[in-house]
């Protein structure tokens, strides 16, 4: 019927990139954060840019969407930027454009802001297109696929999977159970919406106390049922969820092995990332 | 066959063996009844089922499931793949975020084949007429949804007793009657073991047999129609007649001759008979 996950930020989707592996996706996301710290000029960002474009493109997630992941670190962006701006400094001899006392803004400083904000721009938008497209589920089971080989070192891997899905599976229950318990606490008179910080923190002791109690006896509960089911732990344990390596991650490989090749080419083409034109004096910042 | 026997069993929480919730239980249940287990809160009926699939082990005495002493570490596996149970609590009782996933909890578990496995699902889930849910998310679902899957991820597992320890206390009535439909149709159709531990009398009178529990011990034992007839001791248990029995026993009271019935249809029949002869 439904596929409703609703927490996290999964968007529900039939696309080419909700169909692939969620392991491959995983890895793809870690080479794609390879390829942005690779790159040294900004043909490199473009090039991982245009890409970022393509893959939005093919989860047919809207772009707002995806944008809309940036806002909650938008401070983080423009903090850091600001810092480099003012404070940049490389050892060599800069162009400044503006002194006052301490704080210098030179050509080298806006252009070395302008490449770390677009750094975590495409950072934050092309991660968030892996929760957007694989479900909390998928994404346990392509960890606990993609950490396999730690069993070997005695690295409780099951046991570790299990623990996030089961804690996934338990976020709506402790939700709803939270706002029982906020209800019956306000139907006593509890006050949760006035107040400073430190009273408004206070008020909620009353509700993470029996919150905290009746996880406990979920727990024990959850714990017998899974001994009356026969669980005893990994071993000997079948695993009914494949996941299969299809022709589509296969598309992605190539096309990520194409995107770090591209990247390392512009390296050693333009060189560094001050491979910009100057505009006022009509020659290359190197 | 024997499916369950009880020897004098004997089983306290309480580590100096006072108080004991289950005391001197004895008896045996067949394979393809259908047990009701009544008693009020505190009788030890819930003990009574856990001490079944090795949940919890007696202090003395011997319970024993198709001839496998729970008490034998080595046979605990198995006689929980023989023995499967089902609780009050829906929410507590599924391990995954999906459907299938949680229907297929208990044949990983087991080591079934994972094709073997997909199939168990269709059949556990057909068998509680959840088959258009598999991709759906528990938490989504009604009371008696939740339970139905719970009934289906313990029949994947293809047990011979289904124990449901209160598992109808949480839901509406219209939930407790899906989950008991689909028991009901479990013990006809393919002859599986129902222990049913309840506080709901009605529903004791779908089973074959019920058994009250009173302070621990096993006080009443027999079919639902003759207990329901012994209306006097029922009540110095705490318990209630089922409401068509009752509404027939006033009517006895007020001097109306009618038939003894305990269901609804049962008792519109007996007044229907009495009425023609008038």
């Amino acid at each position: 019927m439904l596929n409703d996950v609703t927490f996290g930020q999964y968007y529900p989707a039939e696309s080419f990139v909700h169909r692939m592996d969620p392991r491959a996706k995983i890895v793809f996301v870690i080479a794609y954060i390879v390829a942005i710290f690779l790159a040294e000029n900004f043909f490199g960002l473009a090039a991982v840019t245009l890409f970022l474009i393509v893959a939005v493109l093919f989860s047919r997630v809207p772009f707002g969407r995806v944008l809309r992941s940036v806002k909650m670190i938008l401070f983080l962006i423009i903090f850091t930027a600001v810092l480099n701006l003012f404070f940049y400094s490389s050892g060599k001899e800069l162009h400044i454009l503006w002194q006052w006392k301490f704080i210098t803004i030179s050509w080298e400083a806006i252009i070395n802001m302008i490449f770390l904000a677009m750094r975590l721009f495409l950072l934050v938008m092309g991660t968030s297109i892996l929760t957007l497209t694989t479900t909390p589920v998928a994404l346990t089971d392509g960890i606990e696929s993609l950490l396999k080989p730690l069993k070997y070192i005695k690295f409780p891997v099951h046991e570790l999977a299990l623990i996030m899905s089961i804690a996934l599976r338990f976020i709506p229950t402790l939700m709803d159970e939270t706002n029982r318990i906020v209800s019956a606490q306000k139907a006593r008179g509890a006050n949760f919406e006035t107040g400073g910080l430190i009273k408004r923190a206070k008020a909620m002791i009353p509700v993470l106390v029996p919150l905290l109690v009746s996880a406990f006896r979920r727990a024990e509960d959850l714990g017998d049922a899974m001994d009356a089911r026969c669980y005893s732990g990994a071993k000997g344990r079948t695993k009914y969820k494949k996941l299969t390596f299809s022709w589509r991650d296969l598309i992605g490989l190539i096309l990520f092995a194409g995107l770090i090749a591209g990247i390392v080419l512009l390296n050693i083409y333009f060189g560094g990332k001050f491979a910009v034109f100057d505009w006022i004096n009509g020659n290359f910042l190197v | 066959m024997e499916a369950v026997r009880f020897d004098n069993v004997i089983f306290s929480y309480r580590e100096d063996g006072k108080e004991p919730a289950v005391n001197g239980v004895s008896l045996s249940i067949e394979e393809g009844e259908f047990v009701a287990v009544l008693g009020r809160n505190g009788s030890g009926k819930s003990t009574l089922a856990k001490l079944i699939n090795a949940l919890l082990l007696p202090s003395s005495g011997k319970v024993t499931v198709f001839g496998m002493d729970t008490a034998n570490e080595k046979q605990t596996f198995e006689i929980r793949k023989s023995a499967g149970m089902v609780f009050q609590n829906p929410d507590n009782q599924t391990v995954a975020s999906i459907v299938e996933d949680d229907v297929a909890f208990g044949p990983e578990n087991i080591g079934v084949p994972r094709e073997e496995i997909g199939k168990r699902i269709d059949f556990a889930l057909d068998a509680v007429g959840m088959r258009e849910y598999r991709t759906a998310t528990p938490s989504r679902l009604s009371g008696g949804q939740k339970q139905r899957i719970a009934i289906a991820g313990v029949l994947a597992i293809l047990p011979k007793i289904m124990i449901l320890d209160e598992s109808t206390a949480m839901l509406d009535p219209k939930g407790r009657r899906e989950v008991m439909d689909v028991v009901r149709k479990l013990n006809r159709e393919r002859g599986m073991t129902v222990i049913l531990i309840t506080h709901f009398v009605d529903e004791a009178l779908q089973a074959d047999r019920a058994i009250v529990m009173h302070r621990g011990e096993v006080v009443m034992d027999g079919q639902p129609e003759e207990i329901f007839s012994r209306s006097e001791e029922l009540e110095t248990y705490n318990l209630t007649l089922p409401r068509a029995a009752y509404v027939c026993k006033k009517l006895q009271e007020a001097g109306m001759p009618v038939k003894n019935a305990f269901t609804a249809e049962e008792l519109a029949e007996a007044i229907c008979e009495l009425l023609q002869k008038v």
